[in-house]
């Protein structure tokens, strides 16, 4: 018998979309354990309800459209974005947060588009964007690190206390993020450095990440590892998270450089707020970021600047995922009038002159 | 020598080792040959023998017919015993005018006169003797060859580039063919060069082909400046005519004109094998190398086979090892699957692939998670993945407008595309029902011309006959009129006497 005949090519090179979803999922994956090691079970339990919420949200989606659920669920996109939104919220976040944040994300941010690939916005962003600006105390308590093993880590059933019933004596192991922080300090007409001499702030521990914040956006560096993996396997390209990193640093250097009472360094503005995690993970999504590497390099600019904007002149401490929304919104328009020049042809799309020497 | 820059193309996994250590072999003379009138592009070769009629290797079976179009010479000798639809190598099965020969294991050539020097014939002569032995390009395109001569003829042309790309998977044919017969390609060059009044030809060959680089840097070696041996990277599509001018002359064809429209002419190294036998020593092209491989092949083999051989035939002597395979005639990236193997093998088969389940896979296609790997792959510069929006919508013409005319049909877009959507058999598709739209229209504007013509006619006829009725009704009442007046005279007349 034979393979039923079918139109060339008759080979593929092996690559899937499961295959892209596992992979930037093993890239995340020092970054969140890292994350679930520095904030104990709570941590952990915020991740597997995201993730569960996230897939249980694209079976009923997938149910009511009539659409095949196995193998969309198994694509590993639904559960890739829930990672991303549980890398993206406060370790010991109550449950509701993470159920309501998933179902979010993938019935508002993604199966209402019309599934995958046809979104517009960054699920997993739009979920913490609206979580944030609903329940801003629960997104920006902030517990100190306990790191697992040791004594100050919650015990099983302490965590899922922490989890189901809220955190017992918030006052006593919160703090502020240092984004926060520096943004209060300043309303107070105290300087950034001055902030950050009292909070210990030191590039070198924000950098490996024993710090405060969101379960999977304080270690900088195995975030950076992971981001060159991607890079290396070929799904994302340089472009964006380059020129997004570059556009706030050199924002942040001009600015640090003209009033550095005001204005933080452009290493804090890089190491602090999920900025490498954004840079990586969350702009290049494949979706909602543009097709072309020219469209791709306005797109980061766009975000860089929007990032810096918000951060300084804006109401809220973190600008990440507003500016990053803000471009995904413009994607259409960038994808619209940034084409590769075809063959034979010029920019407008008229064939080139015989004369014309090209290049 | 410097080579300019080009844009996307893939990297396919290549497959040559399973052939390209294999020495060109002779394929055993069939006791049936099925000749199709048609295995170029243009129109059909007109059939010039007839049944019973006893014919030599190398004669005539069919002449060409228009501008563009090719002869069908006889691939051995023997009887003709049939002229009749027979099915044609194509995804379609659909069936082509075919001369069946009942071989006589004699294979007698025909006699033919050899000429003394080729480089005394002029263009022309070389042209037209080109065109005579039937020669097509080879490497799967089968342009008349001696249509591309005869434009050398007609205006200056500046650079020939012989392609030995070579790039799709599996293939070794013009691999085999530069290492075994590098000389006889040179001589074709050369032939080349002299019709065309060119002093400069470039051989592009891909890097993972070492073997024929070194020996046709040998055998090219004294010709030096006239002839350059290029070594080019390992992409595909790095055989596509249009993107080797780019890659060698840093010129790009505009859109809508062919590379002969910048001075460059593109032959294969195969053809350029066949214009030398044709030209040295007056044999048509009545064979091929053919690469038989894929991973369903239990002997992959390089191997000369007659025009009209059954591909079946050619599958029973290589052994299929596996029971579910698909069959592509050509490479896997651009070649057509067969529907079976009953087929002939014509002048544009440089390979017949078979490829078990492992390669040729067909898992369902998914969403478009709009990666851009398609757009990163394009040789051409081309949107796939918006294109494919656009004709899933049914939108033919705004995918037009967006360069799907300028779609070279690779297939770069789909190799790589982790969604595994076909994109290639929509722009494919997209690209019949724009011709079959223009088709209607055309037929719509002629039958809409010949509609009013036929309106203006009958209101002419009608007009004419009204004419006509009015002339005779004015005609009988004069006649009357005339007839009265007369009576009335003859009444006046009639009562004046009386």
């Amino acid at each position: 018998m034979k393979l039923t005949p079918k139109s060339a090519p008759h080979t593929h090179s092996g690559n899937s979309i499961s295959s892209v979803m596992l992979h930037v999922i093993l890239a995340l994956l020092p970054a969140t354990l890292f994350g679930v090691y520095l904030f104990g079970l709570p941590a952990l339990f915020i991740v597997i309800l995201t993730i569960t919420s996230c897939l249980l949200a694209e079976a009923i989606a997938l149910y009511l459209a009539c659409k095949a659920i196995k193998p969309h669920l198994l694509d590993g996109s639904a559960i890739l974005t829930g990672l991303l939104l549980a890398m993206s919220l406060p370790p010991w976040a109550p449950w509701w947060i993470a159920v309501l944040g998933g179902f979010f994300a993938i019935i508002i941010g993604k199966q209402i588009f019309g599934g995958l690939g046809q979104n517009v916005f960054n699920p997993a962003m739009l979920a913490r964007v609206a979580l944030l600006i609903s329940f801003p105390l629960e997104m920006t308590t902030w517990v100190d690190v306990h790191p697992m093993f040791s004594n100050s880590s919650p015990g099983f059933i302490e965590s899922l206390k922490i989890t189901f019933f809220g955190i017992p004596n918030l006052d006593e192991i919160s703090s502020a993020s240092l984004m926060g922080q520096v943004k209060t300090e300043l309303t107070l007409n105290n300087s950034v450095s001055s902030t950050l001499l009292s909070v210990n702030y030191s590039p070198m521990s924000t950098s490996i990440g024993f710090i405060s914040g969101s379960i999977g956006e304080t270690s900088s560096i195995l975030i950076l590892l992971g981001g060159l993996y991607i890079m290396f396997k070929r799904i994302i390209s340089w472009h964006i998270p380059f020129t997004m990193l570059l556009t706030i640093f050199l924002l942040a250097a001009l600015f640090h450089f003209i009033d550095g009472d005001r204005y933080a360094d452009p290493f804090f503005h890089i190491l602090t707020g999920g900025v490498i995690l954004g840079a990586f993970f969350i702009a290049t999504d494949l979706v909602t970021s543009p097709n072309t590497k020219l469209g791709q390099i306005i797109f980061a600019i766009g975000i860089g600047i929007f990032v810096y904007i918000i951060r300084t002149w804006g109401g809220y401490p973190e600008g990440l995922g507003f500016a990053i929304l803000l471009m995904n919104a413009m994607t259409p328009l960038i994808d619209h009038y940034i084409r590769p020049r075809i063959y034979g042809r010029d920019r407008n799309g008229n064939p080139i002159q015989l004369s014309e020497k090209s290049e | 020598m410097k080579l300019f820059r080009f844009r996307g193309g893939v990297h396919p996994k290549g497959y040559k080792e399973l052939s390209s250590e294999l020495a060109i072999e002779k394929f055993p003379l069939p006791k049936k040959l099925y000749i199709p009138l048609q295995q170029h592009i243009g129109e059909p070769a007109i059939p010039v023998v007839h049944i019973g009629q006893k014919v030599l290797k190398g004669d005539l079976l069919g002449h060409s017919y228009g501008k563009i179009s090719a002869p069908v010479h006889a691939s051995s000798s023997g009887t003709v015993i049939d002229i009749t639809d027979f099915a044609a190598p194509h995804p379609s099965g659909l069936s082509l005018q075919t001369v069946v020969l009942q071989t006589d294991g004699l294979d007698k050539t025909a006699k033919s006169i050899i000429p003394l020097n080729p480089f005394d014939l002029t263009p022309h002569e070389t042209a037209e003797r080109v065109g005579a032995a039937g020669i097509v390009g080879l490497g799967g395109a089968t342009f008349p060859s001696a249509v591309k001569l005869y434009e050398g003829v007609e205006r200056k042309m500046d650079t020939l580039v012989i392609n030995g790309g070579e790039c799709e998977p599996f293939l070794t044919c013009d691999d085999r063919l530069m290492q075994e017969r590098a000389d006889n390609i040179v001589d074709g060059i050369r032939i080349m060069l002299h019709a065309l009044k060119l002093d400069k030809a470039y051989v592009a060959i891909e890097s993972n082909k070492p073997e024929a680089l070194q020996a046709m840097t040998l055998a090219g070696k004294q010709y030096a400046p006239q002839i350059v041996i290029v070594k080019v990277p390992t992409r595909y599509p790095m055989g596509w005519d249009k993107q080797l001018v780019k890659i060698l002359t840093g010129r790009e064809v505009p859109a809508g004109k062919r590379s002969a429209d910048l001075g460059v002419i593109v032959h294969n190294v195969a053809t350029a094998y066949a214009i030398h036998e044709a030209i040295r020593y007056a044999r048509p092209l009545v064979s091929r190398i053919v690469t038989i491989s894929g991973d369903a092949v239990a002997l992959p083999k390089n191997i000369e086979v007659r025009f009209g051989t059954l591909v079946s035939q050619l599958l029973d002597y290589v052994r299929i090892n596996t029971p579910e395979y698909r069959l592509v005639m050509g490479g896997p990236m651009m070649g057509h699957a067969l529907p079976h193997a009953n087929l002939p093998v014509v002048k544009g088969c440089n390979g017949i692939i078979v490829l078990s389940q492992n390669i040729a896979s067909s898992n369902t296609s998914q969403s478009c998670i709009r990666c851009s790997q398609c757009i990163s792959a394009c040789p051409v510069g081309l949107l796939p993945l918006e294109m494919m929006t656009r004709i899933k919508k049914g939108d033919y013409k705004s995918a037009s407008e967006i360069g799907l005319k300028d779609c070279i049909s690779c297939s770069s877009c789909s190799y790589v595309c982790p969604a595994n959507i076909p994109l290639v058999h929509y722009f494919n598709f997209a690209k019949g029902e724009l011709r079959d739209q223009q088709l209607n229209q055309t037929k719509n504007e002629k039958t809409k011309k010949l509609a009013q013509a036929k309106q203006f006619r009958l209101e002419q006829i009608e007009k004419e006959k009204k004419e006509a009725a009015a002339a005779r009704k004015a005609q009988r009442a004069a006649a009357k009129a005339k007839k009265e007046a007369l009576k009335a005279e003859k009444l006046q007349s009639k009562s004046e006497s009386a």
